[in-house]
């Protein structure tokens, strides 16, 4: 609170008074042995860890608050407040995080072994410690690379008509139900799978017999990752400069021609990020899987025939089993999906920081 | 440049998909302890696709495991899908037996039937399951119950642990003064159907819910399978539920003594659970093995929760390519040695009286 | 996508910079002849393909809508009860079919609304914290930070929750029973296994992410003057948010909550692995119970019969009808902004 009145100030009154740069940690300290005297030893309100730590925290704020009040006055205060607050949201969050991180690690290991990884489930019962997820990995792998083959190109197709050609309402349409379908719930899709292809389309191809199959997963992953693919090829053809495409023009370049080997490559590296994130969201998914792929113990190379298992969805079954060798499996797959979502998230990052487009 | 790192990825793809297509195996090697089953299993290839209940899934896995490794020009597959959908696909031909722990309706019958040119649907009863009252409550291991507590308890009437009538059941066990949490099958179940039916026979009075396979009493909560059940009550102090016993070995859950018709607190064991299916009605006609359970049966002796789960098949009009495997594996299955192997799982055996019966009918089928 | 050469004829096109710096000053004429104009079979061929792309994303999501009703429509006809008012569900009894909406959509939206009043003020905190607190070099690391948290696969925090999450909530439904037992929310005395608030605190922890990444897009974008403008003002670094940043972001913020509504709306396997999976409409958070739309459709599927299915797909249509008013809403809201559209994905 500086006065500003025209006359001679005293040199000290120019600078605001600040609290001492150590007057934080100290309050936190005095703050955390009061909790700790308080709650922990003395029993108010309960007294467990969880609670300490909250009573800490909030006589931190308010303590902070009070201090700063008195010396830098009510402005300071709550701008000291606000980012202490804002600090310890950060901090919250990272609690889940770092909690899933080590139970992954620690509950993970005890199966990372050769057998979990080339040995189905097959012939295991419910005493038998061995077995595996092979088959939920290859059939992970195929329904994601299938729902990649068909999402890719049309969900690069469709935003090159929002982009490059659509005019109007169509486009505008289009764009807005791209968006729209961001949202689409995972077991929506899954049970328009079940509809649609499983019920309606593959009994009659199938005499009678609804087809529940590795593709029809891969369909339920396409309508999730139609929409991401197309989106983020959609932001990346707007990043393309429209120099870059006139130049094209202005050599005579038809406009196919002129999007297919001028736009797309200039925009590919973000395209490509687009896509692997699309994937990382996809072989994560459990229900539409749970819906449309069966499941199934054994080793199945065909995803258009016969029941298929995929990662997530062993984990979900393995996670509800009763037996003792159930849950170390269900918890080494998590680890090895996550670690798959995770390679791909972090390739997809770096790719796009590589391959930034100047905006 | 940019072209070659993708490029590179794709090949490191494709290099890793190629090996891991390389290395995979189903032959999962038998584990040394309590697998040396299939004795006496008479060799026939070819393949069967069969569905159903849940509740002889581990039965199914450990005769078919036994088969398969005995045999390794069969490939059996059971899928435990339920007992409503192996019934539909066994009328729709697509499964060629169906395991269930309920009869065919009345009102499937006649296409089921249909489908068995010459003969009729037939139940085998194969697989006893007794359905195993869990607890876990502190300081009280071996609870013993009658059915009316039962009721009360899984209907809500009674909440507390320390209730004068679980104290009224157990004089000599430390009762907390805890909350009762019940757990129940979260989708319909042939267990539930079972359960609900012996506590609205042996109950009649506190249990008004009848049967069915929905859970219909309120509260308690709700978990998938008898694993999810079992899981439940063994990650939770102070509750109670009901599965399959199966799940309550593998899961080393404390079972609770039922109250029977002889005015006895029985304890699960195969032998207990067994006379209860011996003193059994048989209902069915011709070839058909269906049975009606006395669940207030006065045998001495006899644990009266139990659930017979059945195998459904055509007496005639089997597929003629698959009929020899369908009746050899059927044949180990009502074994005595098929009996034994999936006793450790928490099935009972068959009744000699019952088994013999139903291995005579497995022979004639055509 | 196998596109093997960069076809513009630019000088020196060896790699995305060269490409860059053509972009940004063109070259003047090139080098050599204009090719003569040739109207391309290709053209027309092009133009379809990718108009026929767009049509698609219109046709799926009709088809969804569609097939959804079509098969809905038996179950419904079968229903003895009056499936938006009925709570029960026995879609598989062969007799006398009894479902009903109600419960489970109350605790569809219960569930979802707890966890994003816990989720919300944390999201915008981290999203000041990212865009207007922590340095610039730090704030793209926490940033990445959050982003693994919406990496991780629904699965795994369902795991994570049924493992690790019961045993604390259930001291701390008891903790709040104890202390503030009087208000109907906190009512039940027990037993406290899986409940509403065991499912709203994993949902909050998976909803966090995406109201974080939507919201820190928003303040990013406001506009340097008005933040100079505080700051020159003397306004302290919250003052400066207070009214700069946040009257600006407001309903990208809006937006931002509506999009996690969306997701949490929708989210199945966690909340299927944490819920009770009871029947009951009740305000209460702590007692065991809980229970959603798509829960229900991921722990009933394996065991339905042909009604059953249809049943679960009816619900699932009134699911895919809820967060779509949710998603267009908040879509609208966006595009009202045009100053963010293309950002807010």
């Amino acid at each position: 609170m500086t006065t500003v009145t025209g006359t001679v100030v005293p040199r000290r009154d120019l600078r605001p008074r600040r609290l001492p740069s150590w007057s934080p940690a100290l309050v936190a300290a005095l703050a955390a042995t009061v909790a700790v005297l308080a709650v922990r030893l003395g029993g108010l309100l309960g007294g467990g860890w969880a609670l300490t730590t909250v009573v800490a925290v909030a006589l931190f704020l308010t303590g902070l608050g009070t201090a700063s009040r008195l010396v830098e006055g009510a402005r300071s205060a709550r701008d000291r407040v606000a980012t202490a607050l804002v600090y310890s949201a950060f901090t919250l969050a990272l609690l889940p995080l770092v909690s899933v991180a080590a139970t992954l690690v620690a509950r993970g290991v005890s199966r990372l072994d050769g057998t979990f990884f080339s040995h189905s489930m097959r012939n295991i019962t419910a005493f038998d410690s061995a077995g595996g997820a092979y088959h939920a990995i290859v059939g992970t792998v195929e329904q994601v690379g299938i729902a990649v083959m068909i999402t890719v190109p049309l969900g690069v197709a469709a935003a090159v008509y929002v982009v490059e050609y659509g005019r109007g309402g169509l486009a505008r349409a289009i764009q807005f139900v791209v968006d729209v379908m961001t949202g689409v719930p995972s077991i929506v899709a899954g049970l328009f799978v079940l509809a649609f292809w499983v019920l309606v389309v593959t009994p009659v191809i199938n005499d009678g017999r609804p087809g529940y199959s590795g593709f029809a997963a891969a369909l339920a992953l396409s309508v999730l990752m139609l929409p991401t693919v197309t989106r983020s090829t959609e932001e990346m053809l707007r990043l393309v400069p429209a120099t870059l495409r006139e130049g094209a023009y202005a050599l005579g370049i038809a406009k196919w021609k002129t999007v297919a080997r001028v736009v797309l490559p200039a925009a590919r590296g973000g395209i490509v990020t687009g896509v692997m994130l699309a994937i990382a969201r996809a072989a994560g998914e459990t229900a539409p899987v749970l819906l449309v792929a069966g499941g199934n113990p054994a080793i199945n190379f065909n995803p258009f025939r016969d029941s298929q298992a995929s990662l997530s969805l062993f984990i979900y079954d393995q996670a509800g089993l009763a037996s003792k060798y159930g849950p170390p499996r269900a918890w080494t797959a998590a680890l090895t999906l996550v670690a798959l979502v995770l390679a791909l998230t972090v390739a997809a990052k770096l790719l796009s920081r590589r391959t930034r487009l100047p905006r | 440049m940019n072209l070659k790192r993708h490029g590179m990825v794709v090949g490191v793809a494709v290099a890793a998909s190629l090996a891991l297509a390389a290395c995979g195996s189903d032959n999962n090697p038998p584990v040394a302890a309590g697998a040396t089953g299939g004795a006496g299993i008479d060799c026939v290839g070819g393949s069967l696709t069969a569905q159903g209940s849940t509740a002889q899934l581990n039965a199914m896995n450990q005769w078919i495991k036994d088969y398969q490794s005995r045999c390794s020009g069969a490939q059996i597959n059971y899928q435990g899908t339920g007992s409503g959908a192996g019934q539909q696909a066994f009328i729709g031909g697509t499964a060629d037996f169906a395991g269930s722990d309920s009869p065919v309706k009345d009102a499937d019958l006649p296409r089921a039937n249909a489908r068995c040119a010459g003969g009729q649907a037939i139940h085998l009863p194969m697989v006893v399951g007794p359905i195993a009252v869990v607890t876990n409550v502190d300081g009280a291991k071996d609870l013993r119950f009658k059915p009316a507590t039962l009721a009360k308890i899984f209907s809500g009437k009674i909440t507390k642990w320390d209730d004068p009538a679980i104290k009224a059941d157990n004089p000599d066990a430390a009762l907390p003064s805890t909350p009762i949490l019940a757990v129940h099958r979260a989708e319909a179940s042939g267990t539930t159907d079972n359960f609900t039916k012996y506590l609205a026979a042996a109950a009649p009075n506190d249990w008004t819910y009848g049967h069915d396979t929905a859970w219909k009493a309120p509260g308690g909560q709700a978990e998938k399978g008898s694993d999810g059940v079992s899981a439940a009550v063994s990650k939770t102090t102070g509750s109670i539920g009901y599965v399959e016993w199966s799940f309550a070995q593998v899961d080393n859950l404390n079972v609770a003594k039922i109250h029977n018709g002889a005015g006895e607190y029985a304890a699960l064991s195969g032998d207990s659970a067994g006379k209860t299916i011996a003193s059994a009605k048989r209902t069915g006609t011709g070839d058909d093995l269906k049975l009606s359970i006395d669940y207030t049966t006065k045998a001495p002796g006899a644990y009266p929760i139990v659930l017979v789960t059945y195998e459904i098949v055509c007496s005639k009009g089997n597929d003629a390519g698959k009929l020899p495997l369908l009746k050899s594996f059927l044949t180990y299955a009502s074994s005595a040695a098929g009996q034994q192997a999936v006793t450790r799982f928490g099935y009972a055996p068959l009744p000699d009286t019952v088994r013999t019966t139903v291995a005579s009918t497995v022979s004639s089928l055509g | 996508m196998a596109q093997v050469t960069y076809p513009v004829k630019v000088r020196d096109d060896r790699d995305d910079q060269a490409v860059r710096s053509a972009a940004e000053s063109p070259p003047l004429g090139g080098g050599g002849a204009l090719p003569l104009r040739r109207r391309s079979g290709a053209e027309p061929v092009f133009r379809a393909l990718s108009t026929g792309a767009g049509m698609t994303v219109l046709a799926i999501i009709v088809a969804i809508a569609l097939f959804l009703v079509v098969q809905a429509v038996p179950a419904l006809r079968a229903d003895r009860a009056n499936f938006f008012t009925e709570r029960v569900w026995y879609p598989n009894d062969p007799t006398a079919p009894r479902f009903g909406i109600a419960a489970l959509a109350v605790g569809t939206l219960l569930t979802s609304t707890v966890a994003l009043l816990m989720a919300v003020p944390v999201a915008l905190g981290i999203a000041l914290c990212l865009s207007h607190y922590a340095p610039r070099r730090l704030a793209g690391a926490l940033a990445f930070v959050v982003d693994l948290l919406a990496a991780v696969p629904s699965i795994v925090f369902g795991l994570w929750g049924r493992d690790y999450l019961v045993g604390p909530v259930r001291d701390l439904s008891a903790w709040l029973h104890a202390h503030l037992g009087s208000l109907p929310i906190f009512g039940s005395g027990g037993p406290y296994g899986k409940s509403v608030l065991l499912g709203s605190i994993v949902l909050a922890i998976m909803v966090l992410p995406i109201v974080t990444a939507l919201s820190r897009e928003v303040f990013v974008q406001t506009p340097a003057t008005s933040r100079e403008a505080a700051l020159a003002l003397g306004a302290t670094r919250w003052e400066m948010v207070r009214t700069a940043v946040l009257p600006y972001a407001r309903p990208g913020v809006l937006a931002a909550i509506m999009l996690g509504l969306g997701r949490a709306l929708g989210e199945t396997i966690a909340l299927a692995l944490v819920l009770g999976n009871t029947f009951t409409i009740s305000a209460d958070l702590i007692g065991n119970g809980g229970n959603s739309i798509a829960a229900n459709i991921a722990n009933q599927f394996g065991e339905a019969n042909a009604t059953g299915r249809s049943a679960l797909i009816a619900s699932g249509l009134v699911l895919f009808a809820i967060t779509l008013a949710v998603n267009v809403t908040a879509r609208i809201v966006v595009y009202r902004r045009r100053e963010f559209v293309g950002s807010a994905g």
